[in-house]
């Protein structure tokens, strides 16, 4: 099986530098920022490697493509992807602010087309601009079957087949889904026996984690010798055209830190509804 | 953050995977470990499935590959985001256990014993030093007597850390005549009838990592268990102590950037006389010596470590670099708790514990005054 599986880089919230606002209000500037892998891609890419490897064994036995669109240096997030197991990366080079969601399902739809994937596994979402819009147009650009918010997914007997579970607000939806598919993941995704890929025992558990797996320094030395093709939208036949645009970022209202103690229930909701006015 | 200059990508990639796995593995419990004295056994297993366990060790090994660099990036982020400085001591009791094994010992012994160990499934230890010698390699009184296919072992270690519940213990022993041509190196099962934990000792600092004192009576170990060749294991001692060396100056290293990082967040916050202690001039200015001197030791490390990785392990280099760092972190931990005031005295603090932790290093691993001696010895001054 062959997964194209999309990545962003996205501001580290960890880091001390906070993401700015630029003095016209214009952007969201980035210089100083920490960079890491939106975790929701981070949740794909390891739904995507324990559905091409025999977990118990660590053996490879599919292929996992990322693909990021961004700056040069994004290719260190490819990088630290192919640590983690994956097995090639493709940077198509572009400006952050340049881009919208519509487009960035253009370009992955030109990726798709050259890749041929059986499935592309993506992110709902990215952290920074929390959109959740790029999975479903790359679905609908390419005509295939959308599987978002998946929580656990299960190859059936002929291997193109996912039974795949979503996480929906009013509960848990099952459905079967015939690739090639767009998936888009949820963290349950995480799950110690949330994928089951025919290969690894039906009994193994990966271990619980929070966010994909760790890359071991033999990972690390391994990825180097990885390739990671640049190409540009333009190289890929693809003319997207931005029909997004923003007109004013504002960083909210810092906090005042005032504390109100209250004795009981009742002076609680009377607070919430007369001081913090959220009732 | 400040970074060792033989920095590379990797380097960075694997401080960011050592990073995730301290602030999710041993952060959220580094008091409750600290205040314990252990760290749950299975910790061992986990971070051999994170790829973290085996870092400086040959692939043919169960190892990550890399070197002493790797080794001293990773545990730096364990200290820094894990802040229990016990708890990556105790995990890393292996580095000194297992490096003779690993350059001296036959395949069966690599088989039997790193593999395990690199898992997380066997926990190791180093057993040198002795009631009545420490730095006196030299003397070790322990005896292993040829009998048959078996070393009989009689005596004691003791500071051996991880021993309350290592599986074996690579032991230095006396199986030829007095001084250091006479002593070799035995790995003892600690199921062996006849090996004995004889106490668990307490400690000013690096209290999550146990210590034990260990008792051997007619212990029979088979011949098999012995690295290298008899009579040898002075030198692999010593061959192993220039690492060894600069992985503590590392450590200090790491848990001065700590001291510092918690001292930088408290400075900022704490308010006295209607400002924030950041606002004095004298805090600033003590934050900057306390900068200016791990900077100093993290240059005097990162020389020190390019060299032996590039064939040159001056041992006089690696002592240099160790009383540098030794004597910096008891400095910065020692402003650390000043700048902190009261709250520096106080257990719920982290730099209260990095200040007894900070305490280990002059003595561990040799003193500062035998690291002077090797200088002068090597120099003939």
């Amino acid at each position: 099986m062959k997964i194209l599986v999309p990545i962003k880089r996205v501001a580290d919230p960890d880091n001390a530098n906070k993401v700015k606002v630029s003095g016209d209000g214009t952007q969201v500037t980035s210089e100083g920022l920490e960079w890491k892998m939106n975790p929701f891609d981070e949740w794909s890419l390891e739904a995507a490697l324990r559905l091409t490897e025999d977990g118990a064994k660590k053996t490879r036995t599919g292929e996992v493509v990322l693909v990021t669109i961004g700056p040069k240096d994004a290719a260190q997030t490819v990088r630290t992807g192919l640590s983690m197991g994956a097995e090639r990366g493709i940077l198509v080079e572009a400006n952050d602010q340049e881009l919208d969601s519509n487009m960035v399902a253009q370009i992955l739809k030109a990726i798709v087309d050259k890749e041929k994937p059986d499935l592309v596994v993506m992110g709902k979402q990215t952290v920074d601009g929390d959109s959740n819009v790029a999975g479903t147009v790359l679905a609908e650009l390419l005509g295939w079957p959308l599987a978002n918010y998946a929580m656990s997914l299960a190859t059936d007997d002929d291997g193109k087949t996912l039974t795949v579970k979503r996480e929906l607000d009013t509960g848990v939806s099952t459905i079967k889904v015939t690739g090639p598919a767009v998936i888009t993941t949820s963290d349950r995704i995480l799950k110690p026996e949330s994928v089951k890929n025919g290969v690894t025992p039906a009994d193994f558990k990966y271990p619980e984690a929070e966010g994909g797996r760790y890359a071991s320094l033999k990972g690390i030395m391994a990825a180097k010798k990885k390739p990671i093709d640049e190409v540009t939208a333009a190289s890929l036949g693809a003319t997207p055209q931005k029909t997004l645009s923003y007109l004013k970022f504002e960083l909210p209202a810092a906090r005042s830190g005032q504390t109100t103690f209250v004795e009981s229930v009742e002076e609680l909701v009377q607070k919430l509804k007369s001081d913090a006015k959220v009732l | 953050m400040a970074t060792y200059l033989f920095e590379t990508e990797e380097h960075k990639t694997l401080r960011a995977q050592a990073r995730k796995f301290a602030a999710a593995e041993v952060l959220p419990h580094a008091h409750t470990w600290e205040e314990a004295g252990i760290f749950p056994r299975e910790l061992y297993r986990t971070m051999a499935e994170a790829g973290l366990l085996g870092i400086g060790y040959p692939e043919d090994c169960g190892g990550q590959g890399g070197d002493l660099s790797h080794v001293l990036v990773a545990a730096e982020e364990l200290v820094l985001a894990g802040k229990s400085v016990g708890t990556c001591v105790g995990l890393g009791s292996h580095g000194i256990a297992l490096p003779p094994i690993v350059k001296f010992g036959t395949k069966a012994q690599k088989e039997r014993y790193v593999k395990p160990v690199l898992r997380g499934e066997l926990v190791s230890a180093l057993g040198i030093t002795e009631a009545g010698g420490g730095s006196d390699v030299a003397a070790v009184r322990t005896r292993a007597v040829r009998d048959g296919d078996h070393y009989v072992v009689n005596g004691s270690k003791t500071f051996i850390t991880s021993g309350t519940r290592a599986d074996f213990v690579t032991t230095a022993v006396r199986t030829g005549g007095e001084g250091h041509g006479g002593i070799s190196l035995l790995v003892i099962d600690a199921n062996t009838p006849g090996f004995r934990v004889a106490k668990k000792l307490d400690k000013m600092g690096w209290w999550a990592s146990d210590t034990a004192e260990l008792a051997f009576e007619d212990c029979r170990v088979p011949k098999e268990n012995l690295i290298g060749a008899e009579n040898a294991g002075f030198l692999m001692i010593m061959m192993n102590f220039v690492s060894e060396r600069l992985m503590l100056a590392g450590q200090c290293v790491a848990i001065a950037e700590l001291a510092l990082r918690e001292t930088i967040a408290y400075a900022r916050e704490r308010e006295a006389f209607g400002k924030t202690l950041n606002g004095f001039q004298v805090t600033r200015h003590k934050l900057a010596e306390m900068e200016t001197r791990i900077a100093a030791a993290r240059a005097l490390t990162h020389e020190s470590v390019t060299r032996f990785l590039a064939g040159d392990g001056d041992p006089a280099l690696a002592a240099m670099a160790k009383n540098t760092a030794t004597d910096m972190c008891s400095y910065v931990c020692d402003q650390a708790v000043q700048l902190h005031g009261g709250y520096g005295y106080m257990r719920e603090y982290p730099v209260e514990r990095l200040y007894r932790d900070a305490r280990l290093y002059p003595l561990g691993g040799g003193t500062r005054e035998i690291m002077n001696e090797i200088i002068a010895k090597t120099r003939r001054y």
